[in-house]
């Protein structure tokens, strides 16, 4: 017993070991999302598209799809943004696009020079949605489901690893269960 | 010399202007609430700066609902409602004591107990080793005393 004792050291220090090996893996800045399992918030904003109209949530369901929060003010976004495309021209993805405290024309510019992933945009100038969605900058992308009901939340570019490990396959069990 | 001075004092005078924003306030009481609230919420961004210290945009925007919600009549609770309801606990550097953040509560109260409790025992124990020294002592003397007398006994042959 006394013998075991003499152990207690080298227990604490795997403990702590244990702790900070696995802090290496953690983000301290990747929180958890306040709205996951439940409906996007509530938002009735212009479409970027077509001037004077605007869309609320009716607009995204129907199908699973990813929210995704961007501005041509972003550097991150402009990263994802060619991979935005290839998952709506490669994949079949449908990618709602809310375009975050933005000039509108150049937003506009932008989807014309960089091709344009989205399904819609919605027109977010003041924030004001997104704080709704509880972003904390751009980008961001939630995946949500047939019913509006938000999965998964990623802060930071989307790129194919991501996608591949964190959301397909809750996407594809979405688009399955769907039908 | 004085010139140089001066040019420096316009520097610092320069920098002092460059305040993040100004609202205006219908009344001092919601003013002061108002700094309760950008002092007691964590900006999400910037994870350890409140939202009078940052500068992120997400925390200017915070600080403009913060000031929205007061001057549409929202109670202190429905305000922090409002931001746990977007941003989860996370948000609040007082969070409540309640579900998981009952750990961070009454985590410094446990560990006080603990500590209390060991330190307790290892006094306990340390006088505990102190009586078995004396005892020994005190056996020690005895057994010095029968070997003074025998060796007594054999210095008289």
């Amino acid at each position: 017993m006394r013998r075991l004792k003499l152990f207690l050291p080298l227990v604490v220090f795997a403990v702590l070991a244990g702790f900070f090996i696995k802090g290496l893996e953690l983000d301290p800045r990747a929180l958890p999302s306040a709205l996951l399992e439940k409906p996007l918030p509530a938002f009735k904003l212009p479409d970027l598209d077509s001037p004077g109209e605007t869309l609320d949530n009716e607009a995204v369901l129907g199908s699973p799809a990813l929210v995704n929060v961007w501005a041509t003010w972003c550097p991150s976004c402009a990263v994802e943004h060619s991979f935005l495309n290839y998952l709506r021209e490669k994949e079949g993805v449908t990618i709602i696009g809310v375009n975050y405290k933005d000039n509108v024309d150049k937003a506009r510019v932008w989807l014309d020079e960089k091709g344009n992933p989205y399904r819609f945009n919605v027109v977010d100038l003041d924030g004001r949605f997104g704080i709704d969605l509880g972003i904390t900058g751009a980008p961001e992308t939630y995946l949500v489901d047939a019913n509006g009901v938000v999965q998964m939340r990623y802060q930071g570019p989307l790129d194919r690893n991501v996608w591949e490990q964190k959301f397909k396959p809750r996407y594809l069990e979405l688009l399955m269960g769907g039908q | 010399m004085l010139r140089l001075l001066a040019s420096f004092c316009l520097l610092w005078s320069m920098s002092a202007q460059a305040v993040i924003e100004t609202y205006q306030f219908d009344s001092p009481e919601l003013r002061d609430r108002y700094h309760v609230f950008v002092k007691e919420l964590r900006c999400p961004k910037c994870q350890n700066q409140n939202l009078e210290d940052s500068n992120a945009g997400v925390a200017s925007d915070l600080r403009r609902e913060v000031h929205r919600l007061l001057h549409e009549g929202y109670s202190d609770d429905e305000i922090y409602d409002y931001m746990v309801a977007r941003y989860g606990e996370f948000v609040l550097y007082r969070p409540k004591a309640s579900g998981i953040t009952l750990y961070l509560w009454l985590a410094p109260a446990v560990l006080l107990v603990l500590a209390i409790g060991t330190v307790t025992i290892i006094v306990k124990r340390s006088s505990q080793q102190r009586d078995e020294v004396l005892a020994d002592a005190a056996s020690r003397e005895r057994l010095q005393r029968v070997l003074d007398s025998v060796e007594e006994e054999s210095d008289k042959s």
